[in-house]
């Protein structure tokens, strides 16, 4: 069943063993023992892509899209994406006195969302602020994730001395309180390119997921499935590659959604708090300039400081409904509800998991 | 080895990974700021030997050391409690610390203590009418508040509470032109002001009670609870007895991980607040590049941090009798 591409790629039909010749099949044992039954069904590579697509495109997709979750959420990223990468080059960046300051939101259509102090155009400077947090968001949630399973399989899985050195370390950064490191970092080494500030906020943020992914590894490890792979004389690497680490994606896969949001909260919060050099624009920076000048008890200048904010909660209240429905998708129950076509699931019972099970550690 | 020792072993290990850090940033970092301190005060006409016994005093390095007697000398005087010397301040960086961290205390663990208890019982009765109204409306809002990063929340309380309708405090510590004391103006001044604060914590922390419904739900569910049930015990010990106390135990380790990020909160919240605690005096070395007092301020967050870690873990097994010694393993 598993590979049947060999003895049938001469005329399309499976060989029906029939003395002359005593064809061999592909793992060379004789084809007259039962063994060497054949399946029936023609599966050609085409069929085999299908299969996969359908295993891991098509049914997570259909998944998400029966959860209303999911659908906004999706929709909510997809809409960053695009501002952050196409909408970048349809509105032109703002610049002093673009227009008068402090017109209020929703007032000209010349400026939707108004102006500040010095007549920047907030529109265009939330549209242009998208694109750095983006990057952030990404160099940051792999970087926590990446190294995260890295230690946590390695730790997991080898043991011994290994084990010891690793988990040393990741408990050292599971205690270190994480905001007050990233500060102290960005001062000294003050960051500027957006993917290097990603990579500096998840600097202890992986710590939390090491430790479980160990943890999860140390069973995995002692399972039939990877001791018959062991008894094989399977490398190590591929045992981690092909049992271990599949079984662990829904719970990277979700982490990394919290990475995410988590990057985005710290970045913004420190560059509000003027930590992080600037010169180009982003939210943070918006929400610093705007406290800086007092928008929150200048009257009329309120807006400023709103504007940041509802794009920051946009994106996470995006990025939490995206999480609870991949939850969902990774839930072996609901997926085995879906294969039987029974579409809809019922409650909301599994939602609770993943964004309250483990506490963020920024 | 009994596992306590290893787990404070553990415990010093971070003290000490942090110290060290603080020192390869300070003395081995390109374009450190020891040399930078050097260079700034020789530009103000200091003879460098008396810019090399200010920047002893400041950092704890001695800049003609060789690096690993530097580094013992460090290590040594921080473990005697010798943070430095604040140079925006001009006192000992232990000194201003001292005074700001009953405050960080105060505010963290009102913030701790309410966000614990209104996050159990919320998430008992979220659990017990599942489903229900109540219930459907909490995970909602959890799940929003989720979304607001806490110091948005905090800007925002600050605007309207603070600034619009003026019911408390924009900035502070505690009441002007009353005599700290024991008295009730005072103590009401002070309660007063860390309102704002607390509540920021609060509102965020809606994640406790989610935590505790899904705690609950699951153990709702057990075999054990029917057992119970049949053998006739009554509604509230299995209420206290049964249920909560099962679900409280994932509750507990997560409130004391929680200290770290709120410590770590309390850092952007005690800015915004203008509140003087170790968090605001950590920013305001920040702004002025006072780099004892930062990583003094950062030094003495860790072992905060590390200690309520620490309680967490040793006093885990007296209310969990199954932990204890497999506590390397696993969760």
């Amino acid at each position: 069943m598993k590979d049947s591409r060999g003895p049938t790629d001469g005329d399309g039909q499976p060989k029906a063993a029939d003395g002359d010749g005593q064809p061999k099949a592909a793992d060379g044992g004789s084809v007259n023992s039962p063994f060497e039954t054949i399946s029936d069904i023609e599966e050609t590579r085409r069929d085999r892509y299908r299969k996969r697509y359908e295993n891991y495109v098509y049914a997570p997709f259909s998944i998400i899209w029966d959860d209303w979750r999911a659908r906004i959420g999706l929709a909510i990223i997809a809409l960053y994406v695009f501002v952050g990468t196409v909408g970048v080059f349809l509105v032109e960046p703002t610049t002093n006195l673009d227009g008068s300051a402090f017109i209020q939101p929703f007032e000209t259509w010349e400026h939707p969302f108004g102006t500040d102090r010095m007549g920047r155009d907030l529109f265009a400077d939330t549209i242009h602020s998208t694109r750095p947090i983006l990057i952030m968001m990404a160099s940051g949630g792999l970087f926590t994730v990446t190294v995260g399973t890295v230690f946590g399989t390695i730790a997991g899985y080898k043991g011994g001395i290994t084990d010891t050195v690793l988990s040393s370390i990741t408990d050292v950064f599971i205690n270190i309180p994480g905001l007050p490191l990233v500060i102290v970092l960005a001062v000294m080494f003050e960051p500027r390119n957006p993917v290097l500030v990603g990579i500096l906020l998840s600097i202890a943020a992986w710590a939390g997921l090491a430790r479980a992914i160990r943890s999860q590894v140390l069973t995995m490890r002692r399972e039939s499935f990877t001791e018959a792979a062991r008894a094989m004389d399977v490398s190590t690497s591929r045992i981690i590659r092909k049992d271990i680490l599949p079984r662990l994606m829904p719970y990277i896969v979700i982490n990394m959604m919290n990475a995410t949001r988590n990057i985005i909260f710290s970045a913004v919060g420190l560059y509000f708090l003027g930590v992080l050099p600037f010169e180009d624009q982003n939210w943070g920076i918006t929400l610093y300039l705007a406290y800086d000048a007092g928008a929150h008890y200048r009257p009329g200048a309120l807006h400023w400081l709103l504007i940041p904010m509802i794009a920051i909660i946009g994106i996470s209240v995006g990025l939490i409904l995206l999480g609870q429905s991949l939850d969902r998708v990774f839930n072996p129950r609901v997926r085995a509800r879906h294969r039987n076509g029974e579409a809809e699931a019922e409650g909301s019972e599994d939602v609770e998991a993943d964004n309250t099970g483990m506490m963020k550690q920024v | 080895m009994d596992w306590r020792v290893r787990r404070i072993g553990q415990a010093l290990f971070t003290v000490w990974g942090v110290i060290t850090i603080s020192f390869l940033l300070v003395r081995l970092m390109p374009g450190n700021p020891m040399s930078a301190m050097i260079v700034e005060l020789e530009e103000q006409g200091i003879s460098p030997t008396q810019a090399r016994y200010l920047v002893e005093l400041r950092l704890n390095i001695d800049p003609e050391e060789p690096i690993p007697i530097a580094y013992v000398n460090y290590v040594g005087s921080m473990i005697q409690g010798d943070l430095g010397h604040s140079m925006y301040y001009d006192r000992p960086v232990v000194e201003v610390l001292a005074t700001a961290l009953p405050w960080t205390l105060f505010v963290l663990s009102w913030a701790a203590f309410i966000s614990f208890f209104l996050g159990i019982t919320l998430g008992a009765l979220m659990a017990y009418w599942e489903g229900g109204r109540l219930d459907l409306g909490l995970t909602g809002y959890a799940t929003v508040m989720g979304s607001v990063p806490f110091y948005v929340l905090a800007i925002l309380l600050l605007v309207f509470l603070g600034y619009r309708y003026g019911i408390f405090p924009t900035g502070g510590r505690q009441p002007t032109g009353v005599e700290p004391g024991f008295n009730w103006t005072y103590i009401r001044g002070v309660i007063h002001h860390a309102a704002l604060p607390v509540i920021s914590m609060l509102v965020v922390s809606g994640a406790a009670s989610l935590s505790m419904r899904g705690n609950s739900i699951r153990v709702l569910g057990e075999d054990y609870l029917r057992v119970a049930r049949l053998r006739g015990l009554p509604d509230s010990t299995i209420a206290i007895q049964y249920v909560a106390r099962n679900a409280i135990l994932p509750m507990y380790t997560g409130l004391m991980i929680s200290i770290g990020s709120m410590f770590g909160g309390s850092i952007i919240l005690e800015e915004v607040f203008a509140y003087r605690g170790v968090g605001y005096y950590m920013m305001s070395a920040v702004n002025q590049r006072d780099y004892p007092l930062m990583l003094g301020a950062f030094t003495i967050i860790t072992i905060a941090v590390v200690i309520a870690l620490l309680i967490a873990d040793l006093t885990y097994s007296k209310i969990d009798p199954r932990a204890g010694g497999g506590k390397s393993e696993g969760l």
